[in-house]
């Protein structure tokens, strides 16, 4: 179906169009023309969700290089599509919300072509079948996601946290690459599906655990799992629309996507199944401790939602464990695990994206975004508040909200670990819901810290920057939209259930897909007390209870392993890392344009002067060579005399006539060597570089005598004579060995190929025309460049930037 | 840059005519003949240039107001465009295409899409070498 | 005839190295034009000369020269014109900027 190619197409084709339409109509806040775009794109993807949901699968290949097996494959499934519609539904609000969010006096057009561009590689990243188109669109999300960060530029947090999420995340990214390239050594195919249905063979191979592992890395990293964690934080520099779309909605969901992609491919290998689950569960502990110690707002939701993707991705890992087992009583249970999961990730979508825009809501109307300033707020702003306390209470889990739901079949998916019988995990598997369950208590306590200690409490106006109102209408459109889906998910969960997660259990589990029902229904309460239920009861309990000890036992940050900070291992890394290369770099690069010719005649003399000695590659041979005649003795004495001379003459205008006359003498030659074109074209281009030399000298200095010392003087002698002698050497030994007839013969069917009469002309213009239309291009730059250099003064600018 | 010299000035009024010719005629003969877009394009800037140096840059910018960046860049854009245009048709990127008409006055003529390449060859270098002397000449 | 030219070409790379090495950014430029016009007569000779007639097929000769490297020589000369156009002004303006043409005061030392 070309509308998927389409849809990963248009965003970028929009982002080409925004800025001018951005200065063409400046009254209409560019925002409106941009959420166009994604609305579209929306209702796109959701007519077909019936088709989906029925089993269909939309395929479409436009062959790319078709030498190396990369094909632009679209592919939508089920997966896919959850992920297409997360991208285009909560572009869609974000991008409403950011209408109101960002002032008019922001550069817009920066933002909405940086958020384009991410809107369709991110789509690319999902609806890509080739891992190397994936591969070149997930790179794309990230370099998006840098400039995004970075769109208050002047701001130094703004360039460090950009800077570390680039870093951090194009790392993995490559890793993720190499992984590809192993799997496409193993499987000769570059297609994903081609690569699930060639799984049972590539189990035994030596390559096929690294690349379990490498793609694991680029999936980690960009979904913030430990320890890859710490960029995450610091990418809440960026506006909060960006947060609320890339860092909670979305492109930090593209590593859990890669992972359940990849989960019928390396799904059934064990490590597979500890590397995820654990690191999963690890990220959730270690993501909601953090985040209780927060006190900056989206510093406390960026934990919380690296302890969220935590869960989802310790979910697929628990999931992947129903294709050891294949086809069992016992699967049927795991797979619940993955349906968690995915019905995690559209949760957490909502509520999340919900309380970022709250948390922007509340930052843009008093000045600060600190719980120990903000308090009170509550009867200021009741709209707001709401929307808090739907969004905190579904993050905690409580039920009339949507995270009850996919908490409770967390907690159960955790419990079925103890009836894991293989992988040898033993014990292990009693501990999995222990720490979930102590993580989700502390998840509690930081929801709770969200609502109360910004909307209740003691109102401190005098610690605000500005006095607290409610929003304007506009900008809580987006989250109500949002709080609103948390509630009706709540009480019709099997519409997504049927509609989305099923089709996308198929997609996960191709092998599974026919044999069972993948998608049990979902229900808020099972007709009895059983044990997930009253593993939520324990957390509001525990929950409660620590939330209100707070101040005693924050202490406890202060201790052992939370010093241990890995930021600083990274800040360390990075400044050794730019020491030492600005050390190497400093070692050679002088800024002596001296020192940078001679490395590069020295290469020259060593690479190919040395090859030429070792291989034995002279020979001579003369025979061929055409007789001279008397004029052209005295044209070749000239030109060395000139060439000569020019060393030792004093003026410089001397200098540049004897230059001339190198020219002149090489257009006669031309015509001696029966090349009229060429003849033309140096006389006149030599007649107007000396015009230009001329015209230059006007302006510089007479030039001095070299003021070298006399060994440097010997010492460029030398290289030079030996370039000379070097080149003689290789053009003669050229012409002795003629290795292969000359390809010219194929020109002289001019006429017929290309209706010209004159070969040169016709290879420059017909069958070489693209070198014709570069060097046009280079000698347009080369114009410019001179123009510019010569009308554009410098300024001195005014710097607003930070250091 | 001034120069008042009333022969150099007359004789180069007669002498830019005959250079221009003389560069029209190169760029349409390069088909078949020694010449073509580069040559005719130098052939012709230099005319210009000539121009240029003889009489005060503000004289001729007042008998030829043409900014010759534009003409440069609407060259190279003949060049690309010529190439895309191929892609329009079916054919690669740059291919040229030719064929043999009957025109009235002409006789059998060939007309060979190759010409709106090298004329945007000749606009470019035109353009370039004018803007390259013009820069540094002005900025005193 | 092209073992002459060969050596030629040896000459002037020697003239056109020597003069890029050189501390005056003039002779810098120089050096590049005299290299440029030795490359050209490099591609010149391996295409061998003088073997045909003028590659015009006007001429209804037996045989052409080799018309490739021409081609390329035509390419050459104009990319080599803009580069020492550019470089050209480009020692210009830094004078103008820094009242310097020497490349080893340029980066900071008066004198040796």
């Amino acid at each position: 179906m070309l509308t998927i190619t389409m849809a990963i197409f248009i965003p970028f084709l929009a982002a080409i169009f925004i800025p001018s339409i951005y200065k063409g109509i400046p009254r209409v806040n560019i925002g409106w023309f941009v959420l166009i775009i994604p609305v579209t794109l929306f209702i796109m993807l959701a007519r077909n969700i019936s088709a989906i949901a029925a089993g269909e699968t939309y395929i479409q290949t436009i062959p790319w290089i078709p030498s190396a097996g990369i094909y632009f494959t679209t592919y939508l499934d089920g997966l896919s599509m959850i992920f297409g519609l997360l991208i285009t539904g909560v572009g869609s609000l974000v991008i409403l919300y950011s209408i109101y969010y960002l002032s008019a006096r922001e550069s817009l057009a920066h933002f909405y072509v940086y958020l384009l561009l991410f809107m369709g590689a991110m789509l690319g990243v999902v609806f890509s079948d080739n891992m190397m188109v994936l591969y070149v669109f997930w790179e794309l999300t990230s370099i998006s996601s840098f400039l995004l960060i970075a769109f208050w530029y002047h701001r130094k947090q703004s360039r460090y946290g950009a800077q570390k999420s680039l870093l951090i995340t194009v790392t993995g990214g490559i890793a993720m690459l190499a992984g590809f390239l192993m799997l496409y050594a193993m499987t000769g195919s570059f297609s994903i599906r081609e690569n699930i249905a060639s799984v049972g063979e590539l189990t035994g191979e030596a390559l096929f655990l690294p690349a379990l592992l490498l793609v694991l890395v680029g999936a980690f990293t960009k979904s913030a799992q430990f320890p890859f964690h710490i960029w995450l934080p610091d990418a809440m520099e960026a506006p909060t629309p960006v947060s609320a779309y890339l860092h909670s909605a979305t492109m930090v969901k593209a590593g859990i996507y890669i992972v359940a992609r990849f989960t019928p491919v390396f799904g059934g290998e064990p490590v597979w199944f500890y590397a995820v689950s654990a690191v999963g569960i690890f990220t959730l502990f270690w993501g909601s401790l953090n985040a209780v110690r927060q006190t900056d707002l989206k510093a406390l939701l960026a934990y919380s939602t690296i302890s969220q993707l935590g869960l989802v991705m310790s979910l697929f890992g628990l999931g992947s464990a129903a294709l050891h087992a294949g086809y069992s009583a016992n699967s049927v249970l795991y797979t619940q695990a993955t349906f968690a999961a995915l019905f995690h990730l559209v949760n957490h979508s909502t509520f999340k994206g919900a309380l970022f825009m709250m948390v922007g809501i509340v930052d843009l109307n008093v000045g600060t975004r600190d719980v120990r300033r903000l308090g009170g707020l509550m009867s200021l702003m009741p709209f707001t508040f709401t929307i808090a306390v739907i969004g905190s209470f579904s993050m905690a889990g409580l039920p009339p909200f949507n995270g009850f739901l996919s908490k409770e079949m967390f907690f159960e998916a955790m419990l079925t670990l103890r009836h894991l019988e293989f992988f040898s995990i033993g014990t292990w598997g009693t501990w999995f819901p222990v720490i979930a369950w102590i993580a989700s208590v502390f998840t509690f306590v930081y929801s709770m810290i969200i609502v109360f200690q910004t909307f209740l409490g003691e109102h401190q106006p005098d610690r605000l920057d500005r006095k607290a109102h409610e929003a304007p209408p506009g900008m809580l459109i987006a989250p109500s939209i949002l709080a609103l889906l948390v509630v009706t998910i709540f009480f019709f969960p099997n519409i997504i259930g049927q509609y989305l997660l099923r089709p996308a259990m198929a997609s996960i589990y191709p092998s599974l897909a026919g044999e069972m029902e993948l998608a049990p229904r979902i229900l808020a309460w099972h007709g009895k007390v059983d044990t997930p239920l009253l593993m939520t009861g324990g957390v509001v309990i525990l929950g409660i209870i620590l939330y209100r000890l707070l101040q005693y036992w924050r202490n406890i940050y202060e201790i052992g392993p939370f010093r241990w900070n890995l930021d600083a291992l990274y800040n360390g890394m990075l400044s050794f890392a730019e020491r030492s290369s600005s050390l190497l770099t400093n070692f050679y690069m002088t800024g002596d344009l001296r020192n940078y010719l001679s490395y590069i005649f020295a290469f020259f003399l060593l690479a190919v002067g040395g090859s030429l000695w070792f291989t034995g590659g002279f020979s001579f041979d003369m025979s061929n060579d055409a007789p001279i005649a008397l004029n052209e003795y005295i044209l070749v004495f000239v030109m060395a005399a000139a060439c000569v001379l020019m060393l030792f003459v004093r003026s410089r205008i001397t200098a540049i006539l004897l230059n001339g006359v190198l020219g002149y003498s090489i257009a006669l030659f031309f015509v001696f060597f029966r090349a009229p074109d060429l003849a033309l074209t140096q006389i006149v281009v030599e007649t107007v570089t000396t015009g230009l030399f001329l015209a230059c000298f006007y302006f510089l200095p007479e030039w001095k005598r070299e003021k070298s010392a006399q060994p440097t003087k010997i010492f460029n002698g030398l290289i030079a004579v030996s370039a000379g002698v070097v080149v003689t050497v290789i053009a003669l030994s050229v012409q002795g060995n003629k290795m292969f007839e000359s390809i010219s013969v194929y020109f002289e069917n001019a006429y017929d190929l290309a209706g010209g009469k004159n070969i040169v002309n016709t290879i420059l213009g017909d069958f070489r025309a693209f070198d014709t239309m570069l060097e046009v291009v280079v000698l347009f730059i080369a114009g410019i460049g001179v123009y510019t250099l010569v009308k554009l003064k410098a300024k001195k600018e005014e710097r607003d930037v930070e250091d | 840059m001034k120069i008042n010299d009333v022969i150099l000035q007359t004789v180069t009024k007669l002498v830019v005519f005959i250079i221009l010719t003389f560069g029209v005629e190169l760029f349409f003969s390069g088909h078949n003949d020694p010449g073509g877009g580069f040559i005719g394009g130098l052939v012709l800037s230099s005319a210009l240039v000539l121009l240029f140096l003889v009489h005060d840059i503000e004289t001729v910018e007042k008998g030829i107001p043409v900014d010759f960046k534009k003409v440069a860049a609407v060259g190279v854009l003949f060049v690309v465009g010529t190439g895309v245009g191929a892609v329009l048709f079916g054919a690669s990127f740059l291919s040229q295409a030719f064929g043999h008409f009957e025109l009235p006055v002409f006789g059998s003529t060939e007309l060979a899409t190759v010409v709106l390449f090298e004329a945007g060859v000749a606009m470019a270098v035109v353009g370039t070498v004018v803007t390259i002397m013009l820069s540094i000449s002005e900025d005193v | 005839m092209e073992t002459l030219i060969t050596i030629l070409i040896g000459v002037l790379v020697t003239v056109a190295v020597y003069l890029l090495l050189s501390r005056s950014l003039i002779r810098v430029i120089l050096g590049s034009a005299v290299l440029s016009h030795a490359v050209h007569l490099l591609l010149m000779v391996m295409g061998g000369l003088k073997k045909g007639s003028v590659p015009l097929l006007g001429e209804q000769a037996e045989a052409y020269t080799d018309a490739l490297p021409q081609a390329l020589i035509l390419t050459a000369i104009v990319i080599s014109f803009a580069v020492s156009a550019f470089l050209l002004v480009l020692a210009y303006r830094t004078y103008k900027e820094t009242g310097l043409d020497d490349l080893h005061e340029l980066r900071g030392f008066t004198d040796e």
